[in-house]
């Protein structure tokens, strides 16, 4: 199929765990009392980037 | 129940995801040009894409919300759906069987019955799956549509109809490789979302250790052994003795070979994505690399179960509490959704929240496109217009993603007006189920099966489950659609210290008399001829060859350490 899908995939993650970590560095530490004190969106938005990051690339790299 | 508070960073994430997931329907619908493009991707998928597809499909409503009940309620002891319910018929059908469904180019799981079989036995499984299917797909939006309104107070309309509308499109535009994509999609969207739910709430149990000491809490309130939530097969020997209810020779042979086999091996919701793959090689690997992240599943669903009921038995301390039904018992299917409210903040929430509509979703797509091919190809193409050209069986295959979809809706507005009926429905259809796995395996391993065998089985199979669910009853339980309707007549023959007990023991009855009926019947017809069944059935069928492949690309290897995993897995948690 023409459309490698680690770029659709690798896209949405970055652009997800984008939203997580701006929102994780601007957001109210009040916030975070549910989740035991841990800034979640500030952690696990860095890892779904990274994550979004990676697939984006290895789908371009096989492209060319 | 108080509404969990969304946010702006919710919404936006949602709506970013739901872009994403028509976007790919669009971005695909220029490359749909014949009706293998959409009902089969135009083989064309790799081994890994098809492999995740394979067990999203899996990962619908059932699965997410199901297991996570199931864990609260049953404990560790949950995983024997994994561990023994999935893995080994995963193994099975990507090392034996897969050389005949791909290699027969076959369409689909009816069509391989009539090539080995005849029009009747492809018929029967053909009207059955496609009446199935909707209704499957129904009860997952009706499901969806009751957990959204409950948990955030959306109108249960609007989220049947908005969850449909976007399936509808994704699958309309793209077919089954849309379906796949998006399904490939979800479950790094179901992984990522619920994996922070896992370690905040082991975080809060006090680690393993401190979640199995709470569990002996729970355990001992429900008069069992204090380990019993914590250890899967320690106490099988008695059903008294475990959470279950089952003993386990019944849990081997009912929901690990008949049940399991049945599924894994037969349906067709699973079986499209490995026959979308690219070749023979991958449409083996399918199974099998779907089967690594399969193993590990219950420490994503079953875990936060395990830790809900234990907080909940100490709620005094811990604040968290699950809700209780009218009834008084505790309302397990909030187990997932609970937990997510209880530790997600803003901004993960929208996560969670999107990763538990991706699983609905995914679920109801898969049965979308199984219908659409069936219907298509195994029913329209069959008995109303046999000889017409590819586009027009792509355009009816677009019309029917259309009225699949409208027929689900349909089927989720009646499970709201009559809940038994849904229930009566899933009986019929594990009644119908059952029996299949001795079909097929009769069919591809002996060549002397014949069709009326195959046919006459499947029918008695069906009946000797009814029968035998007829004729007994689980303990606490009164006469109707739990069993025992057919006491007035011969008085209830048996009581089944559970449900699950009864339900895996209706499925071994149904098998074993399929498989005799077929055996018998098979012997007193006329065979088909040796020539015709090449490349349908094991003994006459060349064996694929591996040497070219690399060790980790051979599916006999990739099986065995593959199983050998499991094992590992079944013994640390014995």
């Amino acid at each position: 199929m023409g459309l490698d899908i680690r770029l659709p995939i690798g896209l949405l993650f970055t652009v997800l765990g984008l939203l997580l970590l701006g929102y994780g560095a601007v957001s109210d530490p009040a916030i975070y009392q549910p989740s035991l004190g841990i800034n979640v969106n500030l952690g696990w938005g860095a890892v779904m980037a990274a994550f979004g990051i990676t697939m984006f690339l290895f789908g371009r790299r096989r492209k060319t | 129940m108080p509404h969990i508070a969304i946010h702006a960073i919710d919404y936006a994430i949602l709506i970013v995801y739901f872009g994403f997931v028509l976007g790919i329907g669009w971005a695909l619908k220029r490359y749909m040009k014949t009706s293998t493009d959409f009902f089969l991707t135009g083989r064309s998928m790799p081994a890994w894409v098809s492999g995740l597809a394979f067990i999203s499909a899996n990962l619908g409503a059932q699965e997410v919300i199901g297991m996570g009940a199931s864990g609260a309620k049953y404990g560790i002891a949950t995983s024997h759906f994994y561990w023994v319910g999935a893995i080994p018929a995963m193994v099975f059908v990507g090392v034996f069987m897969m050389p005949f469904y791909y290699g027969s180019r076959a369409r689909s799981v009816p069509e391989y019955l009539k090539l080995r079989y005849d029009e009747k036995t492809r018929g029967l499984n053909a009207i059955s799956f496609a009446v199935m299917t909707i209704f499957s797909s129904g009860i997952s939006l009706y499901a969806m549509g009751l957990l959204l309104e409950t948990l955030l107070g959306w109108s249960f309309s609007f989220s049947v109809l908005i969850s449909a509308v976007i399936v509808l499109c994704y699958t309309f535009l793209g077919g089954l490789t849309s379906a796949i994509y998006n399904e490939v999609l979800q479950f790094f969207l179901i992984v990522m979302g619920f994996l922070p739910l896992v370690g905040l709430g082991l975080k809060d149990a006090g680690g393993w250790s401190g979640l199995q000491q709470r569990l002996h809490l729970v355990a001992t309130a429900r008069g069992f052994a204090p380990d019993a939530f914590s250890r899967s097969w320690a106490y099988l020997g008695s059903p008294s003795a475990n959470p279950l209810g089952v003993e386990w020779f019944g849990m081997v042979m009912g929901l690990g070979f008949v049940l399991s086999f049945g599924y894994w091996c037969t349906d067709f919701l699973v079986v499209q994505s490995a026959l979308a793959s690219h070749n023979m090689s991958a449409a083996r690997r399918t199974p099998l690399i779907a089967a690594i992240p399969k193993m590990f599943f219950p420490f994503l669903v079953i875990l936060p179960g395990m830790i809900a009921i234990a907080l909940t038995q100490q709620s005094g301390q811990t604040g968290f509490a699950l809700p209780v039904k009218p009834d008084g018992t505790l309302n397990y299917d909030m187990t997932i959704p609970m937990m997510l409210g209880h530790y997600f903040p803003s901004g993960m929430l929208g996560i969670g929240l999107a990763a538990l509509m991706a699983s609905f979703m995914s679920g109801m797509a898969g049965n979308v496109t199984a219908f659409n091919t069936v219907w298509t190809y195994d029913i329209y193409q069959a008995y109303i217009r046999r000889h017409e050209r590819d586009e027009h069986y792509l355009w009816v295959g677009r019309m029917t993603t259309i009225f699949g979809i409208c027929a689900s809706i349909l089927a989720a507005y009646l499970a709201t007006q009559f809940n038994n009926i849904m229930d009566m429905l899933q009986l019929v259809f594990a009644f119908v189920n059952a029996p299949l796995f001795a079909t097929f395996l009769l069919g591809m391993f002996w060549k002397r099966s014949t069709g009326h065998g195959a046919f006459t089985g499947l029918l008695a199979g069906t009946a000797a489950a009814a029968t035998h669910h007829g004729l007994t009853l689980p303990a606490h339980a009164v006469a109707g659609i739990k069993g025992g309707w057919l006491g007035g007549l011969f008085g209830v023959l048996h009581h089944y210290p559970s449900e699950m007990a009864q339900n895996f023991w209706t499925a071994i009855y149904a098998w074993t008399t399929c498989f005799l009926v077929t055996l018998l019947v098979s012997l007193a017809t006329k065979p088909r001829p040796e020539k015709e069944l090449v490349g349908l059935v094991y003994s006459l069928t060349e064996q694929p060859s591996e040497e070219h492949l690399p060790w980790y690309q051979r599916p006999a290897t990739l099986g065995v350490i593959v199983l050998a995993m499991t094992l590992v897995l079944n013994i640390i948690f014995w």
